[in-house]
């Protein structure tokens, strides 16, 4: 394995968390914080949607967040060779 | 049956099963002991890492802090869960490569530095103490209201409880017995939620019920904000604290549980990297069955208690509420002996207080459901307060008996004479927590922000450092997680404890609370670190290969021969 190669991995690897990271924000901070009272005057069934977010909405996000990153990582892994 | 000999019943089933894995898995090497021998499974450590992290404090009082306080709950609900993916993307993969047994190893080999391991020492030490303390204290309350016997003689219990299958069995033993205390915690949380669920909206989902309408047609979340408003209490649904402060809580309780040496050391305990971030994905999926549902009873309880309450004669309130102003828990004061319950925001009028700590124990009976789903709660709550104590306890005794005496104070000492310090120091650790338990110092509650806020100030960055930039060094990462400490301190023992001249809100740096000052103790942290760095020598040349070597995944299976 080279040099080379191992940077190549670690920015693909610091790609994926920058682009995960940036949903992570916005479902949480963004939607559930900052706009929650633009996002309330929509209705979700029963919920405002800015509460939903808040309550609701960013955690589901959250757990997606994980699994999607698992799968990228287990290919990525398998593309430069480093799995075990 | 009555619910006093359900609750035996339950209690004596679910203790006996903890008792029998502890006995199942005793750990014989240090390596078992502290990490289970690094051979838990994904699925496994996910179970266990989800009962380590739901406390006393998530499954009882968490529902009724967001019962009282609507939308400004949220706090609790993202910082709790977003932490997890905060510790799967940027924590547990490397720290898993890099393959030790504690975080103060991580960080006194990362700054080639005992100075660094010490501090992180104390981190360690001084947040799972402030977080063991409240544990305790919740299963003597759960003893004392279920079983009728002394608060105290309940922790006395628990405390054995604990000592038995911690002492033996270590990490080994907690893991499997967290395993099956998930199960019990999520059972005993799941089914009055869907009961009551089925019961007000029809719909068997709780994450869907609360968004429904109730049997009268109108939507519940409506429904209760009307309801709040008629009695003069903010709107439900939108909160009372500025925008400003709910985003510094969320991301101070975010970073904080990314950085619990207690929930990182379980990521240690499996056998490669990339079942590392399996696990965190397991554990957030388990954690999220339970934080989901809780703004759900938050909901019922809330609805259900305003309008059983509300303007009802006082002769005619049913059972519980006698059960429970009898613990003191609820109290009730009519000041103008009209007979009713006036319940309303105004604190001049208003005539009842409620606990919010009895919403969860206390809503399966508010909503009149069979005494043994009364009892699963109490097994439920106890299951939630011992596994996080037991976690928080291994992350002491690995302190005391690894950090301290094996890598600082006595380096020759055998593998057998270690394992021994770290029972002695496990037993010693038990008997504070008990000790605590019985005696609660007055500062629980403010020490619980107090954790979160130091585990951001101080883990957090330097083990990100650590990780993503290889020019951090010893001096840089020593500063920054002093001076980030020092800052946290400061701040709660001025706002919290009324020291070096007290403070009201209005003195709040820009209107951020003590809760939510661990993000900017932690922004300090790395400001500070950064800065240093840059003045001092970069770290030695092998320091710099072993980052290199963390951020790929394979060969974390060699890291252990050390």
């Amino acid at each position: 394995m080279t040099n080379i190669h191992l940077k190549k991995y670690w920015k693909t690897n610091l790609k994926y968390l920058g682009i995960l990271l940036t949903v992570w924000f916005i479902v949480s901070y963004l939607f559930g914080i900052i706009i929650v009272n633009e996002l309330n005057t929509i209705h979700l069934g029963g919920f405002k949607l800015g509460f939903w977010f808040a309550q609701q909405g960013s955690i589901y996000v959250f757990v997606i967040l994980i699994f999607v990153y698992i799968k990228l990582m287990n290919k990525l892994d398998k593309k430069y060779d480093l799995n075990e | 049956m009555t619910l006093q000999i359900w609750t035996w019943i339950l209690v004596a089933i679910t203790f006996s099963i903890y008792i029998s894995i502890a006995i199942w898995s005793r750990a014989s090497s240090t390596k078992e002991f502290y990490i289970a021998g690094a051979g838990v499974s994904p699925l496994a450590n996910g179970l266990a890492t989800a009962a380590d992290w739901m406390s006393a404090a998530s499954f009882i009082s968490m529902a009724g802090l967001i019962s009282f306080n609507g939308y400004d709950g949220s706090v609790y609900l993202m910082g709790w869960t977003g932490g997890y993916v905060l510790l799967a993307l940027l924590l547990a993969p490397y720290l898993r490569k890099f393959g030790k047994f504690t975080v103060p190893d991580f960080i006194g080999d990362r700054y080639y530095s005992n100075i660094a391991r010490s501090v992180a020492v104390i981190c360690a030490l001084i947040v799972s103490f402030t977080y063991v303390a409240g544990q305790m204290r919740g299963v003597g309350l759960v003893f004392s209201r279920f079983l009728v016997i002394d608060i105290n003689t309940g922790v006395i219990i628990g405390t054995i409880i604990v000592l038995f299958y911690a002492v033996l069995g270590g990490m080994k033993g907690i893991t499997y017995t967290q395993v099956a205390q998930y199960c019990v915690l999520i059972f005993a949380f799941m089914v009055p939620a869907i009961f009551i669920s089925t019961q007000m909206t029809s719909i068997a989902i709780p994450q869907i019920g609360f968004g429904s309408t109730g049997t009268d047609g109108v939507y519940l979340l409506d429904k209760l904000d009307g309801l709040h408003k008629e009695l003069g209490f903010h709107e439900y649904t939108s909160g009372t604290k500025s925008k400003l402060d709910i985003f510094f809580i969320t991301a101070a309780l975010m970073v904080g549980t990314a950085g619990l040496p207690h929930v990182i050391v379980r990521f240690f305990t499996v056998k490669k990297v990339s079942d590392a971030r399996k696990s965190a994905g397991w554990a957030l999926l388990f954690i999220a069955i339970l934080y989901t549902t809780a703004p759900a009873i938050a909901v019922f309880a809330r609805t259900n208690l305003i309008e059983t309450v509300s303007n009802a004669k006082y002769d005619e309130l049913p059972q519980w509420f006698s059960n429970w102003e009898s613990t003191g828990l609820i109290q009730f004061e009519d000041k103008n002996n009209d007979g009713k319950v006036q319940y309303v925001a105004d604190p001049e009028i208003n005539e009842l207080k409620v606990d919010k700590d009895i919403m969860v124990l206390a809503n399966p009976e508010i909503a009149r459901l069979p005494n043994w789903v009364v009892a699963l709660v109490a097994a439920g709550g106890l299951a939630a307060a011992l596994s996080t104590a037991a976690g928080l306890l291994l992350v002491i005794s690995a302190s005391v008996s690894h950090d301290l005496i094996k890598k600082m104070i006595n380096p020759n000492i055998s593998e057998k004479g270690e394992l021994i310090a770290a029972r002695i120091s496990a037993i010693a650790a038990v008997s504070v927590a008990g000790y605590f338990g019985i005696n609660p110092p007055d500062f629980v509650a403010a020490t619980v922000a107090l954790a979160f806020g130091l585990a951001a100030a101080s883990f957090f960055p330097a083990i990100i450092l650590g990780i993503f930039y290889k020019k951090m060094n010893k001096e840089g990462a020593i500063a920054g997680m002093v001076t980030g400490m020092l800052f946290m301190l400061y701040y709660m023992l001025k706002f919290k404890f009324d020291k070096f001249g007290g403070g009201t809100k209005e003195d709040w740096w820009f209107g951020i609370s003590p809760e939510g000052f661990g993000t900017i103790a932690m922004l300090i942290n790395f400001t500070v670190s950064i800065i240093i760095s840059s003045f001092t020598p970069d770290p030695p040349a092998e320091i710099q290969d072993l980052v290199e070597n963390i951020r790929i995944p394979s060969g974390s299976g060699n890291a252990h021969n050390h």
